[in-house]
């Protein structure tokens, strides 16, 4: 099957020509359509430029150096101002962590989807207003007619999100880019609108590239994960196999800093990461990780931080594989109860 | 429990106005005015870590603040090791709140850019005279080793640190002052996770090392879970359940503890899990 989605050798810039800050390096990814595809990492790793480069939303003076970015087949990278406007109005929606600020308070909520519908969808005033109360209860917004007359101000958090999503997916998108939609959001409304995303992918058939520094939230919703670190893509795999049998030491060493509730009565210490990660001044040979990396070794500075497959559909940056691979049966097994 | 607790917190109450809307001021009604802790009692004993749990807007960093007096309760008594706090005065609640330090979320507002660490530290040091304080480099020695930094940080600025060694900054200026208590509202929130783990063993290591007492602010449960010997949680300003960590995150009684727990995303796939 052809992906929805295709990144591939990405590379954003910020700063002068030379020597440039280079923020994402050859970063790719694949998302098929309908799939829910999870980008996590941390600060500074990345992961929201590369999701952002999709909607050519990088903002100056970054720019997009390197690398192609295809989705269903035409290359975004390459289209008019015209043909842009087309693919951000129809083929792919944007979410973003704070809907405190997407919204314009000065508008009614109503008057804002409204006007999305009537430029991107060439709906009359009237019946624009009317499909934007629709869209407010299709994201399981309690009382829709009035609160769509209400100010983003009335809103609580939960419920600027969920007007997001009816902005992002009014018409119909293929591909929602979600960036750290939860992040703001307390956990009991972040399991709604995690809720929400998965209905309206179930229900469409839409697909997700949701980044997320969090484990929990990939944990619930994800198909397969890309992990993030210094601007490369350092592991990909579905969802299990990363979580059970990760082959990039730094992919390991997140999972295992990650606080658990199951730690409750018996106070953890975890090992956590040593060091710090990169700064973009930074200009490390080979591996990125390699300063921070239990298992380095001196070829790692000599290393091109591509991806190799360990089994299909599984990969990783680090050719010294310090991890026995023992995944392929618990990967068919979670493939068969899928 | 026969051991008096180290602090203790009685029903304290804090109100905020709430601005009236038009109407109801052609009207000349009052609305009433929003009980951000309402009520609320709790102790920590000496030596323990004390989770406080809570959604946003359930008044968890209300009362933190309540209770070094940053924000004045309505009502209520607080005692840290028998002296009245609400009753203090000038050179009295100073002194009391030397004793009792604060480590905020963001430590990138909570440090002055223009103050090297060791002039911070040593700020506290003066402030506060702290013994040692004269002798200012082995002070910023200690204060810096105590949350194991190297002492070459000392002639930085925070906008050269990392955010983790900015909050260990924040904590080591909590800790110059000589603190009994330590109470960290989210101080750990604004950090990576990879960060995040070398912080909570620090604020673990505190605990056993120096005996401090630690008021810990969070709303993510799987952090508390990890540090705290009990857990207290707040929703809508009130204390809804408290107890033993184990036991409150293993059999939590009350409905919002519940939810809370439903609601927290477990890292591990959940397709897995069921």
């Amino acid at each position: 099957m052809n992906p929805l989605l295709r990144i591939e050798g990405l590379r954003v810039e910020f700063g002068s020509e030379d020597p440039p800050l280079v923020a994402v390096d050859g970063a790719g990814l694949t998302v098929q359509p309908g799939e829910v595809v999870g980008l996590i990492g941390e600060s500074g790793s990345g992961k929201s430029l590369t999701c952002r480069s999709v909607m050519r939303l990088i903002p100056r003076p970054g720019r997009v150096a390197a690398g192609s970015i295809e989705f269903d087949g035409r290359d975004v990278l390459a289209m008019s101002a015209d043909e842009l406007r087309e693919f951000r109005a129809h083929e792919a929606g944007m979410i973003y962590q704070d809907p405190f600020s997407s919204l314009n308070p000065v508008f009614r909520i109503r008057d804002q989807i409204a006007e999305t519908l009537r430029v991107n969808l060439d709906m009359s005033k009237s019946k624009a207003r009317a499909h934007a109360v629709e869209l407010l209860d299709g994201v399981g917004i309690p009382d829709p007619e009035r609160r769509a007359l209400a100010y983003p101000h009335e809103l609580s958090g939960g419920m600027r999100q969920r007007v997001m999503i009816a902005l992002a997916t009014a018409s119909r998108p293929r591909l929602l880019l979600a960036d750290e939609p939860t992040t703001a959001l307390d956990v009991t409304t972040q399991a709604q609108i995690l809720d929400l995303l998965m209905r309206l992918r179930t229900e469409r058939g839409m697909a997700v590239l949701l980044v997320s520094h969090d484990f929990g939230v990939i944990a619930q919703v994800c198909d397969r994960v890309a992990v993030m670190y210094g601007g490369h893509v350092v592991e990909m795999g579905p969802l299990e196999a990363l979580y059970n049998d990760a082959q990039h030491p730094y992919t390991r060493a997140l999972l295992e800093a990650v606080p658990q509730l199951e730690s409750a009565g018996h106070a953890t210490r975890r090992p956590g990461i040593a060091g710090v990660p990169p700064e973009l001044t930074d200009v490390l040979p080979g591996c990125v990780f390699k300063p921070r990396c239990r298992y380095a070794q001196p070829s790692c500075e000599a290393i091109s931080m591509e991806l190799a497959p360990v089994v299909p559909g599984h990969e990783t940056a680090c050719p010294v594989r310090p991890f026995a691979h023992s995944g392929t049966q618990s990967e068919t097994q979670a493939r068969a109860q899928a | 429990m026969t051991e008096q607790p180290l602090l203790s917190v009685r029903n304290v109450v804090k109100e905020f106005g709430l601005r009236r809307t038009v109407a109801e001021r052609v009207a000349r009604t009052h609305s009433e005015p929003h009980r951000a802790v309402d009520d609320v009692s709790l102790e920590l004993r000496r030596g323990e870590i004390l989770g406080l749990a809570g959604g946003s807007g359930s008044g968890k960093t209300t009362l933190a603040r309540c209770i070094v007096r940053l924000i004045e309760p309505d009502a209520g008594t607080i005692e840290l090791a028998g002296r009245d706090v609400r009753a203090a005065r000038g050179t009295e609640l100073r002194e009391l709140r030397r004793r009792m330090q604060m480590v905020f979320q963001d430590p990138y507002a909570s440090l002055n850019p223009r103050m090297t660490v060791a002039t911070a530290l040593l700020e506290v040091g003066r402030v506060h005279q702290r013994p040692g304080a004269e002798d200012g480099e082995q002070f910023v020695r200690d204060a810096l080793e105590r949350v194991h930094l190297g002492a070459g940080l000392a002639r930085r600025r925070p906008r050269e640190l990392s955010g983790g060694q900015r909050q260990r900054v924040a904590v080591a200026r909590a800790l110059a002052a000589g603190p009994e208590v330590l109470i960290a509202d989210e101080p750990v929130s604004a950090l990576d996770v990879s960060v995040q783990a070398q912080l909570l063993n620090l604020f673990l290591d505190l605990r056993d090392d120096l005996g401090v007492a630690i008021l810990f602010v969070a709303h993510q449960l799987a952090v508390i879970a990890e540090v705290a010997d009990r857990v207290a949680v707040m929703n809508r300003g009130r204390l809804v359940e408290e107890g033993e960590t184990a036991a409150v995150f293993g059999n939590p009684q009350d409905d919002y503890t519940k939810a809370l727990l439903a609601a927290h995303p477990h890292p591990r796939p959940a397709r897995m899990a069921s």
